[in-house]
């Protein structure tokens, strides 16, 4: 039971911050399917500064450099988008599906070659932080936290603030639903559409360093992150692109994916005999039927996916 | 007439998607030499030549017949990405229309038996059903194709996953199904006689010139046919095509199935050649639907086009397995891929740069033709 609680938080925690990150793209007007990528690159950041960091360094230092570290890695990487999506005005179905592609290829590439510099005959693509993974984890109780879950939370409660009480989030959201009546008042629609690429881009990242600090102690960059950038882009439209709603559909689906990972643990479940791949399988079958059935009026910013151009009207 | 040569749109394209290339490829030779400058230019060769760099003729022939044997799959993803593409429908579901193809495909081939045709049109009709429920969610539920294709990637992986690991299909030993060679040959591909020109490479199968017909199958239809312009004046313009009588709805469902139709009989093509098992316990969706978007672009969204980038994208994936893997990682040829693909992105901006240029080329040499006159 406390596995599952643990584990539902941790997944919702990441889902949530990857959401958030989509939902400011999103709401800026740019699609951001990239998430994926931008996930692996903010975890190859992360883990390369806690594999590089002395083992005796302070705790507290140790998790503030590896989530800046993270966050800035992913705010360069989101800036492959930004440039072709934003000032070339690329197709950015292609652009993020390329950059998902090239996450995984790029860190697998990159890690390997960090190996075999500090030891020829190691050419794998895992990253340890055994010893300095400790510095994230607090124990209250039988419950194993870790600090980037408060600092989730803390930043639920930021971006909801961002987006509806000031005038910076009003005039992102504005670049999404009418960037033309936006530019005629005098809002810079590309400045705008560039934030919300970059704070995507920084939410990815940690969400990715928190991806894969959960549970384990190595990762192995072959394998990315497993879908979870797209299952965070399930999470954005499930929660309707609205922070809270976004909070409540990762701990849904945060649940489901740690019901795959410990559902063996109760006895009542595992007497169903349902296998794991259909606990792995629910949250996208679930965000599908949800779709189908709110599509018609769709809550999507409505200006999303179509590249800024000052003479349409 | 050299001018009106570099207005032409397929030149154009050509030369777009060359600069694509040669960026990627220089991006990646730039990497090569960062992690160990004395090998990368020996490296970079091996990548691009591929099977060329092998010793002897026989040993040749069977890599050139591997990276053929591949390349039919991929080729038929991409034309799937292409063929939807032209009907303004971005069918990022191809991996899982794929997914969904071998699980019909190795289903039909080790569980029941059958011969080979039967599971390639069973393949072809479960990749059908993919792409058409993502179809039916777009024209009558307003579900973006791309959302709904990227949802389905998952649950069909997951789907397959359980459905191959039956232990009548998967080897008990391994995670991999059953070798085909041994569980049911009459359900392998025929090789009519094309192994022997490959150094009797048995995964030469007929599948290679098939997927090569269907790219101009597919080319034929979208320019030839009126099925074809009705389904490109959808993808233009859905509010007009459906003014002039056209049934946009079901051109959307009927695009849709095809393409997946198209990327499961791809994935067919490779499971029942035999040159590779299905492991049921990937935990990511394949890679073979997302290089497939990368050929489609590279080949300029052209069919015929799609034939040529395919064959180079495989290439260079196979020739990264042939570099000295003590001083570089294989992955490289991904990167380089990715690379690629990600440039492609910014072929519209090439076009209008080159017809810029074409434009201020004209313009003087107007001047030019002005003044001397006076």
């Amino acid at each position: 039971m406390v596995l599952l609680i643990q584990y539902t938080i941790i997944f919702a925690s990441v889902l949530m911050l990857v959401a958030l990150g989509g939902c400011f793209s999103e709401h800026s007007g740019i699609i951001n399917l990239g998430l994926e990528g931008i996930m692996v690159i903010g975890a190859l950041g992360g883990a390369l500064i806690m594999n590089l960091l002395p083992a005796g360094t302070n705790g507290f230092v140790m998790v503030v450099v590896t989530a800046l570290a993270a966050v800035g890695f992913g705010i360069l990487y989101s800036c492959l988008l930004g440039v072709a999506a934003i000032q070339f005005k690329a197709d950015q179905t292609l652009i993020g599906t390329a950059m998902n592609m090239l996450a995984t290829a790029a860190a697998t590439v990159f890690v390997s070659a960090f190996n075999a510099a500090k030891n020829p005959d190691n050419t794998s693509s895992t990253l340890q932080y055994i010893s300095q993974k400790n510095a994230f984890i607090v124990r209250i109780g039988g419950f194993e936290f870790n600090w980037f879950m408060l600092l989730a939370v803390i930043l639920l409660g930021i971006s909801w603030f961002i987006l509806y009480k000031t005038r910076f989030g009003l005039r992102l959201m504005a670049c999404g639903e009418n960037p033309q009546a936006a530019d005629s008042v005098g809002i810079n629609v590309k400045r705008m559409r560039w934030s919300g690429v970059l704070i995507s881009g920084a939410l990815g990242g940690l969400g990715g360093i928190v991806y894969i600090l959960a549970g384990v102690s190595e990762w192995k960059f072959e394998v990315g992150v497993a879908g979870f950038g797209f299952l965070a882009l399930a999470v954005m439209i499930f929660g309707q692109w609205k922070p809270t709603k976004i909070a409540l559909a990762a701990l849904l689906f945060g649940f489901f994916r740690a019901l795959s990972n410990v559902y063996t643990g109760f006895p009542f479940l595992a007497n169903l005999g349902i296998p794991s791949t259909i606990y792995n399988m629910m949250p996208y079958i679930i965000s599908l039927v949800i779709l189908a059935f709110t599509s018609k009026n769709s809550k999507a910013p409505k200006a999303e996916g179509i590249p800024y151009d000052k003479g349409m009207r | 007439m050299k001018q009106s040569l570099f207005k032409k749109p397929a030149v154009q394209t050509l030369l777009s998607s060359l600069i694509c290339i040669v960026a990627g490829l220089l991006v990646g030779f730039i990497i090569l030499t960062i992690i160990n400058p004395s090998g990368s230019g020996q490296a970079i060769t091996t990548i691009i030549l591929n099977f060329i760099t092998r010793s002897s003729g026989p040993a040749k022939l069977k890599a050139f017949g591997n990276t053929l044997a591949k390349t039919a799959p991929l080729l038929m993803c991409a034309l799937s990405v292409c063929f939807c593409y032209k009907v303004g429908l971005f069918n990022i579901g191809a991996a899982g229309q794929y997914e969904a193809g071998a699980c019909a495909a190795l289903f039909m081939a080790i569980s029941v038996g059958a011969p080979w045709y039967v599971c390639l049109l069973a393949a072809a009709a479960a990749g059908a059903v993919l792409g058409a429920i993502s179809g039916f969610l777009k024209a009558y539920r307003n579900v973006n194709e791309v959302i709904s294709g990227i949802m389905l990637n998952w649950i069909t992986l997951y789907l397959t996953n359980m459905v191959l690991s039956n232990p009548a299909i998967k080897d008990p030993a391994s995670p991999y199904t059953k070798p085909l060679s041994s569980a049911n040959a009459k359900g392998m591909l025929p090789t009519m006689g094309l192994d022997a020109l490959f150094a009797n490479n048995r995964y030469v199968t007929v599948a290679v010139p098939l997927a090569v017909i269907i790219a101009i199958l597919i080319w034929m239809i979208l320019e030839k046919t009126r099925f074809g312009y009705e389904l490109r004046a959808t993808g233009f313009n859905k509010e007009a095509s459906r003014y002039a009588g056209m049934k946009e709805k079901r051109n959307i469902i009927v695009t849709l199935a095809m393409g997946g139709a198209l990327a499961a009989v791809g994935a067919a093509f490779l499971f029942l050649s035999g040159y590779q098992q299905w492991s049921t316990t990937q935990t990511s969706v394949p890679g073979m639907g997302f290089n497939g978007i990368a050929a489609t672009f590279l080949g300029g969204l052209s069919p015929i086009g799609t034939i040529f980038s395919s064959f180079f994208i495989q290439s260079i994936t196979d020739g990264g397995a042939l570099i000295n893997r003590s001083l570089y990682p294989a992955e490289i040829s991904d990167l380089i891929s990715a690379v690629i693909i990600y440039l492609c992105g910014f072929v519209l901006f090439f076009k209008t740069v080159m017809n810029g240029w074409i434009a201020k080329n004209e313009e003087k040499k107007a001047l030019k033709a002005k003044g001397g006159n006076a």
